[in-house]
């Protein structure tokens, strides 16, 4: 990257030596939103003297001679779904509107302990539930590159601070495609690692076991870091994988010779014509650098949607169920607690996210188990076996991320299955529980960005990472 | 937690053939199940590090898990699953990987609108429970699961939540770990019921699992109530709940027992419901109906793992588990020739006092003097050599001192935390009575009371408590009763 | 058993009671042929042969994770209390607790 805009690595490189001020760093990052943040609306809440206090801390620090940590001075943006401490955490939902937490996620400690500088809250579909930012309750968040357009979703706030320079990196959370789909739409990299990877506490949990936290960055090498930092057992989380992981940052050194890449021939159709070709000039550039490609088959792949579709909203209506007006949050007031329970949350959660509640709650309903919930996870198992077999032929498998680049605003909203349809690629990864990535490689129709997504078998990151390097190598 | 609508899966009953030795309430069978929620002894809740302390001031043992703060995610404490599988040992369950499942349901004591149970793979299954007197109950499960806070009513009646303004939530109790205790209902009457927990919280006592305090509330039971004619299908059963010590538990299902056998006499159909306990007017009214049951929803709690303890771990704890409750009565029974459920040994085992009665006769004492010593006199637990009351057993059973004098020597060595007995015996001029001595005394009694004497050996034995008596008037108690009833006998049939 | 492809508006009624959603008529109607189609969609899977397939309940397959019995100090009541929507005497205060399992 250039010195105008510098990556992560090289901000916490700059910092650490000196050479940098993390004040000045901050700084630019804060014109750019003063520029224009009221036109993208990337955010839900700007912190900008929080900012400049944690940035001059940074700098006194280095100044004594101490090392803030690997993430010195680099301004983060977080979703607005991540618990910080004494700031409000509102998921873009009127019932949680004002909400402080009093304690931080896990991953707002590492952060802070690597010294980064958060900059702000980042808008989101209410809930994490959707795939362009239109469900927020605060207003949607605008594509950068073309403001007409949505950013994706739901983590399309963090998508767009970083491809507008708001911020370095932003963390998001995916658990149906929501960092790399919208990574996709605004032409930055979006990380979802293996499940467990990185701590879901202090995540406002969607559902339990699909959610993953993970970084968009405009480098894969930033993504790398940002993992390293981040990922690693929580005590706190019991699906926290216990073993440490190696370095990510230092698995990207190696190149791609001899690396099997899948192709999965059997994908279900409805891709646009400019998002496949994007996609062949990746399967070609792997090839030039000394990749294998290999077919591979996924028959259960096309199922996935529904499985999600079945899965995710039964979690999410037991994990949204403590929304009640009882301990914090918004509460309508009734003559008594079953009418307040009602009255509550007709009027705090948005139309997507009481449409999900309700299926969820059908589906999960006595009598209808078996016919839903329960057959959606074995679903769930046909798609890991079918995925656990394509990875004994290849290493990394290469798909599409989204079906279309970035669509306007408006043209998915009247059919939710519409907007389902966004997220085709990207759901199986989290049915399995793999690692998966939108690694931005050129433009498709208007000019507009297309992702290709690398996907990798469980605890794959190093893998799957040396193939998104080499993604990015091949465009520079 | 078993709901109408999901039962627990597995504990469907069908009733058996007569065989003539039911017990009846007016040709009816009573049926009772128990479920016992118990409170574990741990430092902390079973999901997170707040403390579990009953007792201290509202809300001061919250954290983000406590109050299903957004964000937060439960880890299992690992003392309380050590706890929960000594009772299951204790009661003679199959200990097996098991499962979380979330039972949701919203209520304003309940900070997630779940609470994180066992449902289909509990971790203690198939097990008994013997009671005292031989029977045996089944133990279907004993599963983990969290409780839920506490709501105070303000404005109703007596604290209840009908005609309330408002309540307060304490969140102190939410999250603090319970083992319930599924019993088979193969409790026939009220007493057993009572033998059952009684048996129980002394199982929970031993092996430390839990303080059971019913008042308290870490021990509650509920039970499941229905009646039916032998060699007939069993009735429909009540849940009664709000029971808040033994003694009501006995007095609730006689009630309900009562309740329905009436219906039933009187043309009506029994109602599947939850009924609730009233102390105060003694009756079970009804809390909620079948159609009223809320649909639990359950499914596998994602947030939490498989727990599966180890054989190593299982072992390890069947090994460390101390003498319960019924071997001890057995042992002690074996000792002193008592009955093991007689009341005697039960209230001996119960006060803990069967180690020195047992001590006792090891310093050379007779075991079964001991134990009526002990249970006569040691009401609390009383510090005294157990040589020198296996002493004063000696002085009784050779015939040195009788058992009145026994028991006075007795009373002086528990006031004076021990004591010679022989010297005491010596100091308060007791010894034994010459036998001619005593025969003298009986025949001057016979001849004073000549009209009682004709009634006695005309076979009226009731006389004889007044002739004893009169003779250990006339002894200044220095008589052995026991000698005496001997002599009297003896006189009359010669 | 197969994937339903109708949910009546009765049943969205019974779920939004359920879930404790009040849902006004037009709502319901709106919602019943919202969930009806994406039933009809999910119906899909009616075609797979699921007899002997295990369900996926658990993405990385760990078990036997615990926490020692020490006590941690949690959350100020103080904090937490200001951020209720209504407290009184150190504690949550509700409206009148009616028509619920307890």
């Amino acid at each position: 990257m250039s010195a105008e805009t510098p990556t992560a690595v090289e901000i916490a490189a700059g910092v650490r030596s000196g050479s940098l001020k993390a004040a000045d760093v901050l700084e630019r990052h804060l014109e750019r939103i003063a520029a224009r943040e009221g036109e993208v609306h990337a955010f839900n809440l700007v912190l900008a003297d929080e900012a400049r206090a944690a940035a001059a801390a940074i700098d006194d620090l280095v100044a004594a001679g101490n090392d803030p940590g690997p993430l010195a001075g680099v301004p983060i943006a977080l979703k607005d779904n991540m618990c910080t401490r004494g700031v409000p955490t509102t998921c873009s939902s009127k019932i949680l509107a004002g909400w402080k937490p009093p304690y931080n996620a896990t991953v707002v400690d590492r952060l802070g302990a690597a010294g980064a500088i958060t900059v702000g809250k980042t808008n989101l579909d209410e809930f994490a539930m959707g795939s362009s930012t239109e469900n927020s309750a605060f207003g949607p968040t605008r594509n950068p590159l073309d403001t007409s357009r949505v950013p994706g979703g739901s983590s399309g706030g963090s998508a767009a601070a970083v491809a507008a320079g708001f911020a370095s990196v932003s963390l998001g959370s995916d658990t149906g495609g929501s960092i790399r789909q919208p990574a996709a739409l605004c032409g930055v990299v979006g990380v979802k690692p293996t499940y467990g990877y990185v701590s879901r506490y202090g995540l406002v949990a969607f559902a339990s076991s699909l959610d993953q936290i993970g970084p968009f960055t405009t480098t894969v090498e930033d993504s790398a870091l940002l993992l390293d930092v981040i990922g690693g057992h929580d005590p706190m989380d019991s699906t926290s994988i216990p073993d440490s992981q190696p370095s990510l940052v230092e698995a990207i050194t190696h190149g791609v010779e001899g690396l099997r890449v899948g192709r999965i021939t059997d994908l279900p159709d409805g891709a646009d014509p400019d998002v496949a070709e994007r996609l062949e000039a990746a399967f070609d550039a792997l090839r030039d650098a000394g990749a294998t490609i290999v077919d591979v088959q996924v028959p259960a792949f096309g199922y996935g949607l529904t499985a999600y579709y079945l899965i995710a909203p039964s979690e999410a209506s037991s994990n949204l169920a403590r929304y009640d007006g009882v301990r914090y949050g918004l509460r309508v007031d009734a003559g008594d607690t079953n009418a307040m329970y009602g009255a509550t949350r007709a009027a705090g959660f948005g139309e997507e996210v009481q449409r999900r509640i309700m299926l969820g709650t059908y589906a999960l309903s006595a009598g209808y188990y078996d016919a839903y919930y329960g057959k959606a996870l074995k679903v769930r198992r046909l798609i890991a076996d079918d995925f656990d077999r394509a990875y004994t032929k290849a290493d990394v498998l290469l798909t599409p991320t989204a079906p279309t680049v970035a669509f306007p605003f408006g043209s998915k909203t009247d059919n939710p299955l519409a907007m389902y349809l966004c997220d085709t690629y990207t759901i199986p990864t989290n049915l399995a529980g793999h690692p998966g990535m939108s690694v931005p490689y050129g433009t498709g129709a208007d000019g507009l960005p297309v992702g290709v997504q690398v996907l990798a078998g469980t605890l794959g990151e190093p893998t799957m990472f040396r193939a998104a390097a080499a993604l990015e190598r091949s465009l520079a | 937690m078993t709901s109408i609508m999901n039962p627990t899966p597995g504990n469907v009953y069908t009733a058996g053939p007569a065989t003539g030795n039911e017990v009846l309430i007016d040709g009816y069978e009573l049926v009772v199940g128990l479920e016992v929620h118990v409170e574990l002894a741990t430092a902390t809740k079973l999901f997170s590090a707040s403390a579990n302390k009953f007792g201290d001031d509202p809300n001061t043992n919250i954290d983000p898990v406590t109050l299903g703060l957004p964000g937060a995610l439960p880890v299992l404490n690992r003392h309380a699953v050590e706890l929960a599988m000594r009772i299951g040992t204790a009661l003679n369950c199959t200990i097996q990987p098991c499962v979380f499942h979330r039972k949701n349901y919203f209520y304003p004591d309940m900070p997630k609108a779940y609470q994180i149970s066992q449902y289909d793979q509990p971790l203690n299954v198939n097990g008994w429970l013997d009671l005292p007197g031989g029977k045996r109950i089944g133990v279907e499960r004993a599963h983990l699961e969290e409780d839920t806070g506490k709501s105070t009513h303000f404005g109703g009646a007596g604290g209840r939540i009908h005609g309330s303004d408002y309540s307060l939530i304490d969140f102190n109790r939410a999250g603090v770990p319970l083992v319930e205790i599924v019993s088979r209902p193969d409790i026939r009457t009220p007493e057993e019921a009572r033998e059952y927990v009684s048996e129980l919280r002394a199982i929970l006592l031993a092996v430390g699992a839990s303080d059971a305090k019913m008042e308290e509330g870490s021990m509650r039971c509920d039970a499941n109530v229905s009646v039916h004619k032998p060699g007939e299908p069993y009735g429909t059963r009540c849940e009664i709940k709000n029971v808040n010590s033994i003694r009501s538990l006995g007095r609730a299902i006689e009630y309900e027992a009562r309740r329905q056998i009436d219906m039933i006499e009187a043309g009506e159909v029994v109602r599947q419901e939850t009924r609730h306990w009233d102390e105060n007017d003694s009756r079970t009214h009804t809390l909620r109906t079948k159609e009223d049951a809320d649909d639990y929803r359950y499914f596998l709690e994602p947030d939490l793992v498989p727990l599966a303890p180890s054989a190593e771990w299982i072992q390890a704890v069947a090994d460390a588990m101390p003498l319960l409750p019924s071997a001890r009565r057995t042992r002690l029974a074996a000792a002193t020739g008592a009955p093991a459920d007689g009341e005697a040994v039960m209230v001996v085992v119960e006060r803990g006092q069967d180690d020195y009665v047992l001590d006792v006769a090891a310093a050379g004492g007779d075991a079964a003097r001991a134990l009526i010593y002990v249970k006569e006199a040691f009401a609390e637990s009383v510090d005294v050599p157990a040589a020198d009351v296996a002493a004063l057993t000696e002085l009784e059973t050779s015939g040195a001192v009788t058992a009145t004098q026994a028991k006075t020597i007795l009373a002086e060595i528990v006031a004076n935390g021990g004591g010679d007995a022989a010297a005491i015996a010596k100091a308060k001029g007791f010894e034994a009575m010459d036998s001619g001595d005593l025969e003298a005394i009986v025949d001057q009694v016979i001849a004073a009371n000549a009209e009682a004497w004709t009634k006695y050996t005309g076979g009226d034995d009731k006389t004889m408590g007044f002739l004893v008596g009169a003779v250990m008037k006339a002894s200044k108690g220095k008589a052995d009763g026991k000698q005496v009833t001997a002599l009297l006998q003896s006189k009359r049939t010669a | 058993m197969g994937v339903s492809p109708r949910i009546t508006a009765a049943d969205v009624a019974k779920v939004a009671k359920l879930a404790r959603l009040d849902l006004a008529p037009e709502a319901i109607e709106r919602t019943t042929s919202q969930l009806a189609g994406m039933l009809e969609h999910f119906a899909d899977i009616d075609a797979l042969d699921l007899d002997a397939v295990e369900p996926m309940t658990q993405p990385y397959p760990l078990q036997n994770v615990f926490r020692e019995d020490v006590v941690v100090f949690g959350l100020d009541r103080d904090e937490v209390l200001a951020a209720a929507p209504a407290a009184e005497d150190g504690r949550f205060r509700v409206p009148p607790i009616l028509g619920l399992d307890g």
